[in-house]
């Protein structure tokens, strides 16, 4: 159990002439909560697009437990269990929340033609499971009384706990949240930190984050990694950056 | 009201008057006539032209007057008019049920007493109603702008035409046949050109339903060309044809039972047969609705980023979608093939893409009773005018350019069964 579950090393994003991410490493141990901050326009959100699939990295590798992931299409990786949210919340936004939490449960269902097509036991077994797991990650994340609304007509603090809980449905090894803390107003945030706390260790899955909020990010984390200007500046736990100087310059500022 | 509104009313008046000569003086005060090979352009009657000097007036004047009419409230706008409320009612899902199986009970009857000519109609209508629950799944549910339907449907028709061309195949089992032949046409096509978004995707399945036809059109040796395909079998029940004298090896119907030949029999086996064929197909979109599969789409036409982060492959499921959609077309083709008995590639153009599209829009995308609606409002409105044969594109463009004002959203726009939580 000592391999971390995933690995980035020199990880390296180039944009025609941009360098956007340059070889920036990440090490997330299982069951951690591992923070990505750094200023605006750092490369943050462009590492976490190159760990997911969404852009192919020009350089570096990324393993999932030992095993080379950067290459694959972003769905294939989804698969393997590394699973994100977005910085703008991505909702299916006319569909019902729980609607929300069925698509997500797309690959563990019975998807035969036949078998849905003439409601096999089997068919309609799955689907009520897939139905009771749904319910129950919104009674998590405390969802059930909006349940049968359009997703898009939620709260926005509604919408992205709804998000999680999507993320969620695909039985994730690793989550990744991008600002899930952004427009949360504080009793929100204090939910959220409560909702990544339960995630961690009740369910046992691991979390990447990316967060402005510093409460949140020093309260939570097991470990940060701080970038600035595509490459990485330092890491270590909560403390050491907090009395980085390099850290306090770049991004902290003077308290 | 300030003099340069009015001056605003006065060239926008204007302007509409003048509109309406430019359309209408074509369309209505030219007549042209075959003389000899040459073509001569007549003037029309002088009342035709006053009656469109006259139009013009008007329209004047309603452009100048309309705002000062005092209009609290548009009709079409409000939410309580009666017909509003109908309109919404009929959307929902449980009311559209009975609608629908009510509707299946009087389509069952009613052939019986019908006449000939009406049965016949009818089935041409089912025949799109086929084509626009197909084409539904590709646009309305998946999102996927798709052009060249027609091609599909072109691809049904020659697989049984050329099989019972060339090998005597009877329609029952060229059914599936031609189903399965257009799906892995649907299939073949989409793989390339499915990662392409939006309006690429529909030049090049425009592209597709051309090379298709012209395809067709230019294998003489085994398509027949220009002149297609004829002599095509009717279908059969179990074995018995409708036809007055039975070829070798089968029996007719009318002598199987004992009464006397009716050509009649005929037109409504194949109406009830399209019919069998349309409920087929209703029920297997709406059992897809209810399916993963069904969700997939939905979810995927409203955010395809999000379902790749999720794991969902867009590729496949847009590849289901096209693939199930042309299948739906193959089946359509087939019958057609069937009921003409004889097919060409003048079947297949363009605007047949366009009045499948039509219909489909016109409905509401991915409603099913809204397609069902809007395929006979298609195809019976130009049977019924007619005597107004000539002006045909002209209303069917002014009734596209008033339904897009009107209700853009359809006719009977899609409520979809939404799953529930029970709590």
């Amino acid at each position: 159990m000592n391999q971390p579950i995933l690995q980035a090393k020199g990880l390296t994003m180039r944009f025609g002439g941009l360098l956007a991410v340059n070889g920036v490493n990440i090490s997330v141990d299982e069951k951690q909560v591992v923070s990505l901050i750094g200023p605006n326009g750092a490369g943050k959100t462009t590492v976490f697009n190159c760990l997911t699939g969404f852009y192919q990295p020009t350089g570096g590798e990324i393993l999932l437990r030992g095993t080379p992931i950067h290459g694959l299409p972003g769905h294939q990786i989804a698969r393997r269990g590394i699973v994100r949210t977005f910085q703008n919340v991505r909702l299916f936004k006319e569909m019902t929340a729980v609607e929300n939490l069925l698509v997500a449960q797309h690959r563990h269902l019975n998807t035969n033609f036949l078998a849905g097509l003439l409601k096999t036991p089997a068919f309609r077994r799955a689907e009520a499971e897939a139905m009771e797991f749904a319910r129950h990650w919104l009674e998590e994340v405390n969802l059930t009384d909006v349940a049968n609304r359009p997703a898009g007509n939620l709260a926005y603090g509604q919408q992205r706990r709804l998000e999680i809980a999507r993320c969620m449905m695909t039985r994730p090894q690793l989550l990744m949240l991008d600002e899930p803390a952004a427009g949360l107003n504080p009793r929100e945030t204090d939910d959220l930190k409560a909702l990544i706390s339960l995630l961690r260790d009740q369910h046992g899955v691991t979390v990447l984050l990316i967060e402005h909020d510093m409460h949140l990010v020093m309260s939570i984390s097991d470990h940060i990694v701080v970038i600035n200007q595509g490459s990485p500046l330092t890491d270590g736990t909560p403390e050491e950056i907090r009395n980085n100087p390099d850290v306090i310059k770049a991004y902290l500022g003077e308290a | 009201m300030s003099s340069t509104s009015f001056n605003k009313q006065l060239k926008t008046a204007f302007f509409s008057a003048l509109l309406v000569i430019a359309v209408a003086y074509p369309v209505l005060g030219l007549k042209l006539t075959t003389v000899g090979i040459g073509l001569e352009v007549h003037g029309a009657s002088s009342t035709t032209l006053a009656i469109i000097f006259g139009a013009a007036v008007l329209m004047f004047i309603w452009q100048l007057v309309r705002d000062r009419i005092p209009t609290p409230r548009r009709g079409y706008g409000s939410k309580n008019s009666p017909l509003t409320r109908l309109g919404t009612k009929l959307t929902e899902p449980s009311v559209q049920r009975w609608v629908i199986l009510g509707l299946i009970l009087v389509a069952l009857v009613w052939p019986f007493w019908g006449s000939r000519g009406a049965v016949d109609i009818a089935t041409l209508i089912l025949i799109y109603v086929m084509l626009g629950l197909g084409l539904n799944i590709v646009v309305g549910l998946a999102g996927l702008l798709d052009l060249g339907y027609v091609g599909f449907y072109a691809v049904g028709a020659y697989s049984y035409a050329l099989l019972s061309h060339y090998y005597g195949l009877g329609f029952w089992i060229c059914l599936p046949i031609a189903g399965l032949m257009a799906a892995l046409f649907g299939f073949l096509l989409g793989f390339p050109v499915l990662r392409l978004r939006g309006d690429y995707l529909a030049i090049v399945t425009l592209g597709f339903g051309e090379i298709i036809r012209i395809l067709l059109r230019n294998l003489t040796s085994i398509t027949g060309g220009p002149n297609g395909i004829s002599g095509i079998d009717k279908p059969t029940l179990f074995n018995l044809t409708f036809e007055r004298r039975a070829p070798e090896g089968m029996q007719t119907f009318h002598e199987f039972f004992g009464i006397a030949y009716n050509s009649n029999y005929k037109v409504i086996f194949l109406y009830l047969v399209a019919l069998l064929l349309v409920l087929l197909t209703l029920f297997v979109i709406n059992r897809l609705l209810r399916m993963p599969i069904g969700r997939a789409w939905e979810a995927l036409r409203e955010d395809e980023i999000a379902c790749r982060a999720l794991g969902l492959n867009p590729t496949l499921i847009k590849l289901s979608a096209f693939t199930l959609g042309a299948c739906f077309a193959g089946f359509a083709g087939s019958f057609f093939a069937a009921r003409q008995g004889l097919v060409s590639p003048e079947s297949f153009t363009f605007i047949e893409s366009a009045i499948i599209l039509a219909i489909v829009v016109l409905g509401g995308m991915g409603s099913q009773l809204g397609v069902i609606l809007a395929a006979i409002v298609m195809i019976l409105l130009p049977e019924l005018m007619r005597e107004f044969s000539e002006y045909r594109m002209l209303m069917f463009g002014a009734m596209m350019v008033l339904m897009m004002i009107w209700r853009p959203q359809g006719l009977l726009p899609m409520q979809r069964p939404h799953l529930e939580l029970r709590k």
